[in-house]
């Protein structure tokens, strides 16, 4: 997926002049992932530069070019590290549209590493997306693929609006099929179905993805056909595609890597019962990270999401018409929690 | 390599020791400062004019919010001498970034009065096109626009069409990170960008010595590599004469300029403050005597250069601005609610063409139920 990024980058870059690049170590370092890895050297250091370790600068420099009538496209070295940004991000970058009628648009690329999974130190694997998400007039898109990587981010950078292009850290180094020379991939603001399936669908995005389809192999093994749907952009949310899987299947798990405390999952969950229920045998469920700040590496595997807790969700579908008494389990847990203590 | 710096560099982006000044309090010529060239005099009676008018403008803006028609406004009143040199100092292709409490600059650089008050009278956008007045949207958030002012002069050294940018801040906007984070951008990049503090003594009610303990504003320059100056910004031929250099230097690619502009916030932060809870009205009874207005007029008729007919010429053109004002605000503002939904992105997303078609079905049930 790396390279598919740089190649993005690349081509942008290439096809349009107005196009830069910069953040922190982005230049001759190509950036602490790589993903601007020899754009410096191609480009020179006027289109692909490093900046002061400043976010908020670099935001707000973002901003300034962008009215100057240039596409920057800038990078935040981790999702914790982008937190100084986030008044650029919410209070210009994403009203400058609004606030001026429509006068004045700002077409730039805020490219944040995200998630965990990577063996990280603190503030190094957080799932940020939600904040975004929740700012209107802010596009969030997250690729779960190779070939999305590359075109979803082409069609970041040519957006008219801006764009939070949050990328799957634990997925740079996952290998997958792209040609730069035929596009097959759909466009940025639509969901896709990764796998088809009749029985239940799993709604999934960003590194919560590949999860999902393993899980969808496994139970298969047990004779469960899941489909995969994969969101591809929290912001459009793709509303259609989501609905008309789970109006086939009549059941729903949404699984993302996040905290799932007021997150995407309980978003597209509450949507999902609105839309569907009359579809719907069994409530929707989420699978997601506990509401803990990001655990340190040697426990973040107990705290991801993993196969096992998608499949227990499934499982939890009701297929066998009895009620789902999972929570009860819980009241009973809280109970004799209380009278230990 | 060597680590020392020399003391040469130091001084050179150090401000003057005590504020430029060209014109005393009580409008006599001062010896001019070796260092700035003073303006032409048609441009100073030009400045007198603005002044008188953007006065009487800010003064009926006030007048609105008693009314209900605005918002809330906050005065300009004391700064006059900063705002006018700022819209005298840049040509048509630089750009400005002006605060909330800059509707005067906007008015002299030929802005409509009406689309400059836009947002204080309660829409959720400014009134004017960025673009076609090279003027960025009136910014709330403090110092926030310090960067874009930045990024928009980087912009224009990249297309080598020349143009500069001056940003507008206060003196508590220079507490705020992206103050510091513009300047030392702006410094990094050699932006042709100059920073303009109206240092007004108050951020609300805190005054300045609860703000800062730097010797100045304007050496707050040093510390990024940008060349400063402090000035008197009562004193309309000093700061105009001080702006005027720093944003020519700026054009000739000698790099981004920090000035600290002394002044004084006559009025209270807005129509909704009440300034006696913390400070003395003998101190704004101080200030009002230091009045840059009146300061600049005994300036123009001592040196013979404005008289009786030139002051009512410029009070009959102030009365017209302010009664065109008073006049197209006096009306029910009109705004639909569904264009909420129409600059939210360039394409509505799906979510947001339901929202509207909800609404509009509320407003026309509305509208149905009005009818009977």
């Amino acid at each position: 997926m790396a390279a598919a990024l740089n190649g993005a980058l690349r081509d942008a870059m290439r096809d349009d002049g107005d196009v830069l690049v910069f953040g922190e170590d982005v230049g001759p370092l190509g950036g602490v992932f790589r993903i601007t890895d020899g754009l410096t050297a191609e480009f020179g250091a006027e289109r692909c530069f490093d900046t002061p370790l400043a976010e908020a600068g670099i935001v707000g420099l973002a901003v300034g070019l962008a009215m100057g009538g240039f596409r920057p496209v800038v990078e935040m070295q981790f999702d914790a590290f982008a937190y100084p940004a986030f008044e650029q991000i919410v209070s210009h970058v994403a009203k400058a549209r609004n606030r001026t009628r429509g006068r004045m648009n700002l077409p730039l690329v805020i490219r944040i590493p995200f998630g965990g999974g990577i063996g990280g130190v603190e503030h190094h694997s957080d799932s940020s997306e939600a904040y975004y998400a929740h700012t209107p007039g802010l596009k969030v898109v997250t690729p779960a693929t190779a070939e999305d990587a590359y075109w979803l981010l082409r069609d970041a950078v040519a957006d008219p609006d801006p764009v939070v292009f949050m990328e799957p850290k634990r997925l740079y180094w996952a290998r997958g099929e792209l040609d730069r020379g035929a596009r097959s991939a759909a466009p940025l603001g639509r969901a896709v179905v990764r796998r088809p399936g009749r029985d239940a669908t799993v709604v999934a995005y960003g590194p919560a993805v590949p999860v999902a389809l393993e899980a969808a192999r496994e139970a298969a093994a047990e004779g469960v056909e899941l489909e995969v749907v994969d969101l591809r952009s929290v912001v459009p949310l793709d509303d259609a595609t989501v609905t008309a899987s789970v109006r086939r299947t009549g059941r729903c798990v949404v699984v993302q890597e996040a905290q799932g405390f007021a997150g995407v999952g309980a978003e597209v969950a509450a949507r999902v019962q609105e839309r569907c229920f009359h579809s719907l045998a069994a409530p929707v469920l989420r699978v997601a990270g506990f509401d803990v700040p990001y655990p340190p590496p040697v426990v973040e595997r107990a705290h991801l999401p993993g196969v096992g807790r998608v499949l227990d969700a499934v499982f939890r579908l009701q297929f066998d018409d009895e009620p789902d008494r999972t929570h009860e389990v819980s009241e009973r847990a809280r109970e004799v929690s209380r009278v230990a203590s | 390599m060597s680590s020392l710096t020399s003391r040469g560099t130091v001084d050179r982006l150090l401000p003057s020791f005590s504020p430029v000044r060209v014109v005393a309090e009580d409008g006599v010529p001062l010896a001019a400062p070796e260092a700035y060239e003073l303006p032409a005099d048609a441009l100073l009676v030009d400045a007198f004019r603005r002044m008188v008018v953007g006065r009487r403008f800010d003064a009926q803006a006030t007048v609105l919010t008693r009314q209900g028609r605005l918002a809330v406004y906050p005065s300009s009143r004391g700064q006059e001498a900063c705002q006018i040199a700022s819209a005298l100092a840049l040509r048509g292709e630089d750009w400005l970034f002006p605060t909330y409490r800059d509707s005067v600059a906007l008015l002299a650089r030929g802005l409509d009065p009406v689309e400059i008050l836009t947002l204080l009278r309660g829409e959720w956008h400014c009134g004017y096109d960025p673009a076609a007045w090279r003027t960025a949207p009136q910014c709330t958030p403090l110092a926030t626009q310090t960067v874009h002012a930045v990024g928009l002069a980087d912009a224009l050294r990249r297309r080598g069409r020349g143009g500069v940018v001056l940003a507008l801040v206060g003196d508590g906007g220079t507490s705020e990170g992206d103050f510091h984070e513009a300047l030392n951008f702006a410094g990094v990049l050699r932006a042709p960008v100059v920073f303009l503090v109206q240092n007004n003594g108050y951020a609300i009610s805190v005054p300045l010595a609860r703000q800062s303990a730097a010797p100045a504003l304007a050496f707050k320059g040093v510390g990024y590599g940008v060349a400063s100056e402090q000035v008197d910004g009562n004193d309309l031929v000093a700061t105009l004469a001080v702006v005027t250099a720093a944003v020519e230097r700026a054009r000739a690619g000698e790099g981004p300029f920090l000035v600290e502009a002394h002044t004084y916030r006559v009025e209270p932060h807005t129509n909704a403050d009440d300034a006696t809870r913390y400070r003395e009205e003998t101190e704004v009874a101080r200030w009002r005597a230091a009045d840059p207005l009146a300061r600049l007029e005994r300036y123009l008729r001592g040196r013979g250069l404005l008289a009786d007919g030139g002051v009512a010429a410029a009070e009959e053109e102030a009365e017209r601005v302010a009664g065109e004002v008073r006049e197209r605000l006096g009306g029910e503002m009109e705004a639909d609610p569904l264009e909420m939904f129409r600059h939210v992105f360039a394409e509505p997303t799906p979510q947001l063409v339901e929202q509207r078609a909800l609404l509009a079905a509320e407003l026309a049930a509305d509208a149905e139920g009005g009818e009977r």
